[in-house]
């Protein structure tokens, strides 16, 4: 039997050998990492809800399937689900005080697809609230620390997803990724995570920010274990309306293709103003080490890039606006004291129950969606979405992936971008364009710069999660960056 | 363009959120910040660009028209802040 100290260093990968090898048990790996949480997560805050019961039950009934002759990649593995994953009988606050009490009265479809496999949650991981943000401050849960550096951000909103795969908390977890959530916080912890394609994964039960833009996905240390995750969660769903109804590609299954052949660009405008420099130069050797492995670089230009973020800040508010304003205090959640009346009961318990960036953001979709003004912001926006959009279809005809940073600076100082909220929007330039045009995007470790993890963006066209999976994973068989863990943890 | 003060107490009030009269200018200042970042999407040309709603452009999907949910109220009236005999309960509306 392994020893209990070391499980924790397991990937998925290594822990679905172990399991069927025999190595260790669901329930011993179970009860090893829930020590582990309670032990190392107080100083990370990446956990709101741990569920140490419902966990080494599921861990059990994993040992008894895999006893009836099961087997299965996941059947055992721990994992932890995003605080805006719904999950029957457990507390599903998406960062907020107005779900402070909320206990789901179903599962969403990826979080049932996941035990189905036999997949075992030992919780619930902090986010930003609504999964508005870049830093996971805006959590009313406290913010959740960076792993590399106590004093820094993890990045978000996925920011407790990132911060309890990179301590090696769990070996992998679910996020969203509505404008960079899943891919600049792995960027910023030093894991590798993957956005899919628009209507890839089920929404259902997956509390919606902006509908026409998030996307679920996986967090974890390497592509392969991405890979596996992704097999897991993607499908068509019936009852998500925007769900895609189309086979899904054996993920593992393609890592090995070699990258012969290979057409990466490489576009300017990534390049750019505002860029740190250090970053540059680390993007660059990845794309030194892609050429040995047989891809060929080739430079593009996506020119309407820069009309990205505006556009976003339109379009996801405006649909948070709407999205958000189920949250009346009347069918679940927080309500206010004594109110004197209906209006006052919406007006107060909104008021007391959101946080200020939330707030924000419905107060500026309101605006832009009320009369007179709609055809100036939403249409304006949507406009511009197809112009981002024919950026990429023309940019794929030349090229097969496109190659970038995936953040412009490094993990930032807890509460330097607090009093300006669009200093920390401008973090979002390399990621939203992939939200807004639908198509899938990955972020992988690329280095280090000052003991600080950076991290490298690929985008494919649609449905081409396989390729994106594929690169990294080769990436990883030449280089150890992923393997890298945080001192102390 | 700027919001004044009023238009930012309407917008509150469209989107029936409660605001606190001290918070009003600084909630003020940081919604045209905003909007400041927005409206640099004026100098875009889009003359002659479709909007698009929908990356892939897919329309909605229909089903048949078929009951497949069983009635679950009492679970989700469990998570209710007030219910009474199977209904939310709310301030009073109609005197």
């Amino acid at each position: 039997m392994m020893d209990a100290s070391d499980m924790h260093q397991l990937t998925l990968t290594q822990i679905a050998r172990g399991l069927a090898d025999k190595a260790f048990s669901a329930e011993e790996l179970t009860h090893a990492l829930l020590a582990r949480i309670e032990r190392l997560d107080p100083q990370l805050n990446s956990f709101i809800t741990l569920t140490p019961e419902q966990a080494l039950a599921q861990a059990r009934a994993a040992d008894a399937r895999r006893a009836d002759g099961e087997t299965g990649a996941l059947l055992g593995a721990p994992i932890a689900h995003k605080d805006l994953f719904c999950t029957e009988g457990v507390l599903t606050t998406c960062g907020s005080k107005i779900l402070h009490n909320f206990v789901s009265p179903y599962d969403a479809t990826v979080v049932e697809q996941l035990a189905s496999a036999g997949a075992v949650s030992l919780g619930k991981l902090n986010m930003d609230e609504f999964a508005m943000g870049s830093a996971n401050e805006s959590s009313h849960y406290g913010p959740v620390k960076n792993p590399w550096d106590l004093t820094r951000v993890p990045g978000g909103s996925s920011g407790g997803s990132a911060a309890a795969v990179a301590a090696r908390l769990i070996p992998a977890a679910t996020g969203t990724d509505t404008g960079g959530s899943i891919r600049q916080p792995a960027a910023l912890t030093g894991l590798t995570g993957i956005k899919p394609t628009y209507g890839r994964v089920s929404r259902w039960g997956m509390i919606a920010y902006a509908s026409s833009l998030d996307q679920g996905g996986p967090l974890a240390r390497t592509a392969e274990d991405c890979a596996l995750m992704l097999g897991a969660m993607a499908g068509f769903d019936p009852k998500d309306s925007t769900s895609v109804d189309q086979p899904v590609d054996d993920y593992l299954a393609t890592l090995n293709k070699p990258l012969t052949g290979l057409r990466i660009g490489l576009p300017k405008e990534y390049f750019g103003e505002g860029l740190d420099g250090a970053i540059a130069e680390k993007v660059l050797a990845v794309v030194e080490e892609l050429k040995t492995l047989g891809a060929t670089i080739k430079d593009i230009s996506l020119p309407n890039m820069q009309h990205a973020i505006p556009a976003y800040y339109v379009i996801a508010p405006a649909e948070a606006s709407s999205n958000l304003s189920r949250f009346d205090g009347v069918r679940f959640g927080y309500r206010c004291e004594n109110p004197a009346d209906l209006t006052d009961l919406y007006k107060r318990s909104r008021a007391e129950g959101f946080g200020d960036e939330v707030k924000r953001r419905i107060m500026v979709g309101t605006y832009a969606l009320s009369a007179g003004y709609y055809d100036a912001y939403y249409l304006k926006a949507q406009r511009i979405r197809r112009l981002i959009k024919s950026d990429f279809v023309s940019a794929f005809e030349e090229v097969d992936l496109i190659l970038g940073p995936t953040t412009p600076n490094l993990a930032w100082k807890l509460g330097e971008k607090n009093a300006d909220p669009v200093s920390a929007y401008l973090e979002d330039i390399y990621t939203i364009t992939a939200n807004l045009a639908g198509i899938p995007g990955l972020s992988m470790p690329a280095g280090f710069i000052d003991g600080l993890p950076v991290g490298v963006q690929l985008l494919a066209p649609y449905f081409q999660e396989g390729r994106l999976l594929n690169v990294a994973h080769q990436y990883q068989q030449v280089t150890d960056w992923h393997l890298r863990a945080p001192a102390g943890f | 363009m700027a919001l004044e003060r009023s238009e930012v107490e309407k917008i509150a009030h469209l989107a029936r959120l409660g605001l606190n009269e001290a918070d009003l200018p600084r909630t003020t200042e940081t919604l045209n910040t905003i909007l400041g970042l927005i409206d640099r999407m004026q100098a875009v040309d889009t003359d002659g660009i479709e909007p698009l709603a929908h990356p892939l452009e897919t329309t909605q999907r229909l089903r048949a028209d078929r009951v497949t949910e069983t009635n679950r109220r009492e679970a989700y009236q469990a998570v209710a802040p007030a219910v009474q005999d199977g209904l939310y309960l709310v301030p009073k509306v109609i005197e």
